[in-house]
């Protein structure tokens, strides 16, 4: 059989049993009506009992959204349209109040998150630690849950340093004046189609706030899980790290296999005030469809970062293994002087996704620096795409950027693509841009297995190579978690 | 070890093996000389199991199991092991984790318990001594940028790391040096014992000075035309292939 149609013939028998984050959790839920108007935004704002700026902020956004067009064309996507009317915009597991403590979260959540691997017992964790000869540092999480913040863990602990980690929902709550002023300061709630839709609907999510000077001890983390059907999933996110502080902030996420597609556009905002620093690791693991295209998490995610600070640093990693549909562009905005934006990124694509992924990075201070490292697998019959922006401004005397593009294709049906955009206003700036394509050889694959490793072990083994400068960005929690991941993704699409 | 019966392969619809029959016994270490396109290289190829070689006759028995039912991965767990002509490199992938990915899958495959870090440290670092390799060698991606001579005592490493039962060792003096051969060739002497095959594959005689073989077999137009002693190999290196009907200079 001819090394392709082998391809294509493993592939189909593999991908779908390998995907196992595809349970369902049976619970009751509080699910609003299908539909979107203004009376779904007054709903979702009704049930978080939010003050009025922030409903008279989403109904604006709404407003804005209807007269918007959704970008169709430049991105390298193509998906049946999206009946925005026929889905659910807020979906909560039933609980009378909050829970206060983890012990009156319920079971069956709980039980999730331990399924997933997701640690919500505190003292557990710190067991955990202690035996493991003090090398990894606790990680504390804020589990979302369809629509809403289930559990948070740690607060108390980082609340005696000034950390303020909780669900955004909590936070409009607990610290409002942050909240209102910072809020879409970096996405601004008329900047696309899909962030102003978030806008108006998004459900939780999390905040983070980091006071002046203070390191933070621990990872922070949000695990965010689909589990309604004909849900979308809105969450937002907002971290501020004030003068000369430091956080490292991870992502995960999954979603139960279905036939249908579920929506998740979400937006991220990240604030570095003078000297602080901020590092935000993704690894997302949206259930991808089943091999021949059908279902799947359609992500359309807005992810922006503003170096508002002196020396201030913002770096964005991602392993995006998941997804029907990926469209995403974690950027940043080199504002203050000597500030510097990082994007490092690992996009696998198998079967029929299709990911149109990349950075902007926009320098406007002086001596602002900027490094982009972009390893694209594309396998199967997907399609990837590197779109990138790397704009200087008049003012940004020194400023310098670096691009590093590699694209590796598996199999001669799947495509990738790079499409840089520079944009260069002052001569004092210099942007470098390198980019690569190759294909897994016959040679390194017989090589590996004359050695001993199987076809997909040599798969994986190749293909964590290729990443490496990127997985070594990862917290040493995640990088292992992720090597992992590239190869299950990859299982048997060798050609 | 291995027996060859009347083995024919064709790459492409062209037949380049016509009928290979060759014994090789636990110890011994046999030499395959022969002209640039004699099918000497095939024949490395196919036992190891690459794709892209059709066999259309013939069997191989490697100790006492049809080798030709086997995927290269079995073959290797088998106990068969290359040494390539041009050995791969593989961008990014330490040497030590290769090496270590490699000899796990191995003993994985045989039933064996997987080595752990400490305990492949302590095996690699053994082996690297003899073969005069420098620890950054190992943490070097595979292959990537090392030199001839380096890549050929890289293969000889990771022999020595698995442990065959049978190597066969692809013109492993190309591209070699004098002083890089004879580390290659102490390394490879190192490794013969009674219980261990060799099948060394080579142009010229220059290589079997230093390993010197029990059996020197000629191949040309895809068949074993002579068989002998060592001293054929020095007879070739006087009176060429010409014998064989193979003008050289062409």
């Amino acid at each position: 059989m001819a090394a392709t149609t082998e391809t294509v013939e493993q592939v189909r028998a593999v991908t779908e049993q390998k995907y196992k984050y595809g349970f369902t959790t049976d619970i009751e839920s509080d699910v609003a009506p299908k539909g979107l108007n203004e009376d779904t935004v007054r709903f979702i704002s009704a049930k978080k009992e939010e003050p009025e700026w922030l409903l008279e902020w989403r109904l604006k956004a709404f407003r804005v959204w209807q007269e918007m067009e959704e970008p169709r064309h430049w991105a390298k996507l193509s998906y049946p349209p999206i009946d925005y009317q026929d889905a659910h915009y807020y979906a909560a597991p039933k609980m009378k109040d909050r829970p206060k403590s983890l012990d009156e979260v319920d079971p069956e959540l709980l039980k999730t998150y331990e399924k997933l691997g997701i640690p919500l017992r505190e003292q557990e964790i710190l067991a955990g630690v202690e035996g493991a000869e003090g090398k990894s540092p606790a990680i504390a999480v804020d589990a979302v849950f369809d629509s809403v913040s289930v559990a948070t863990t740690f607060k108390a602990k980082l609340e005696e340093m000034g950390i303020i980690f909780c669900s955004i929902s909590e936070a409009v709550h607990k610290c409002p004046e942050l909240v209102q002023k910072y809020l879409g300061s970096v996405v601004p709630y008329t900047d696309n189609f899909y962030a102003t839709l978030n806008c108006a609907v998004f459900t939780d999510g999390s905040f983070v706030y980091i006071p002046k000077g203070v390191r933070c001890p621990m990872e922070l983390s949000t695990y965010f899980r689909i589990n309604q059907a004909n849900t979308g999933q809105f969450e937002r996110t907002l971290i501020i790290a004030d003068e000369g502080s430091y956080v490292s902030y991870l992502e995960g996420c999954t979603a139960p296999q279905r036939d249908e597609n579920q929506l998740h556009a979400a937006v991220v905002e990240l604030v570095a005030l003078d000297d602080a620093q901020i590092k935000y690791s993704t690894v997302q693991n949206w259930y991808p469809g089943n091999a021949e295209g059908v279902g799947g998490i359609y992500n359309f995610v807005t992810k922006r970062g503003a170096c508002r600070g002196r020396n201030s640093k913002i770096s964005w990693t991602q392993v995006e293994t998941g997804s029907a549909i990926t469209w995403k562009y974690p950027s940043c905005i080199l504002q203050g002087d000597n500030s510097v934006g990082e994007f490092y990124s690992v996009a696998i694509t198998n079967n029929f996704q299709q990911a149109d992924t990349g950075t902007k990075m926009i320098h406007i201070g002086k001596n602002t620096r900027s490094t982009i490292v972009s390893k694209g697998i594309s396998a199967g019959r997907a399609q990837q795409t590197y779109r990138g922006l790397v704009k200087i401004l008049p003012k940004a005397e020194g400023a310098r950027n670096h691009t590093q593009c590699d694209s590796l294709l598996i199999g001669d049906q799947c495509g990738a693509h790079t499409v840089p955009y520079i944009e260069n206003r002052n001569r004092t700036a210099r942007v470098e841009h390198e980019a690569t394509t190759a294909k897994i050889s016959e040679d390194q694959l017989f090589y590996c297995r004359q050695r001993g490793l199987s076809e997909e072990d040599a798969v994986s083994l190749i293909v964590n190579g290729f990443c490496k400068e990127v997985l070594k960005e990862l917290p040493m929690e995640f990088a292992v978690e992720a090597q992992k991941l590239v190869g299950i993704s990859l299982e048997g699409s060798v050609g | 070890m291995i027996e060859i019966k009347n083995l024919h392969a064709t790459v492409d619809g062209k037949e380049i093996l016509k009928g290979i029959d060759l014994t090789i016994n636990p110890g011994e270490v046999h030499a395959i000389m022969g002209p640039n396109g004699s099918g000497k290289s095939t024949l490395s190829y196919v036992l190891a199991g690459r794709d892209g070689y059709e066999i259309t006759e013939g069997s191989v028995s490697f100790c006492g199991k049809d080798l030709l039912e086997m995927e290269p991965e079995e073959r290797a767990a088998a106990g068969l092991f290359l040494a390539f002509q041009y050995p791969v490199e593989i961008p990014g992938v330490a040497n030590t984790t290769f090496l270590k990915s490699a000899l796990n899958a191995i003993r994985k495959q045989r039933g064996e318990p997987e080595l752990d870090a400490m305990q492949f440290l302590k095996l690699v670092r053994e082996k690297t001594k003899a073969l005069s390799m420098t620890d950054e060698m190992l943490k070097r991606a595979v292959n990537v940028g090392f030199s001839g001579g380096e890549k050929k005592r890289n293969e000889t490493l990771q022999m020595a790391v698995l442990q065959p039962k049978f190597a066969i060792l692809d013109e492993t003096d190309s591209g070699l040096d004098i002083d890089a051969l004879k580390i290659v060739a102490e390394g490879v002497n190192a490794l013969r014992s009674p219980e261990r095959s060799m099948l060394v594959i080579t142009h010229y005689q220059r290589l079997l000075d230093y390993i010197v073989p029990d059996h020197v077999h000629v191949l040309a137009f895809g068949k074993i035309q002579r068989s002998g002693g060592k001293e054929l190999a020095l007879e070739l290196e006087k009176n060429g292939y010409a014998e064989f009907g193979v003008n050289e200079a062409a």
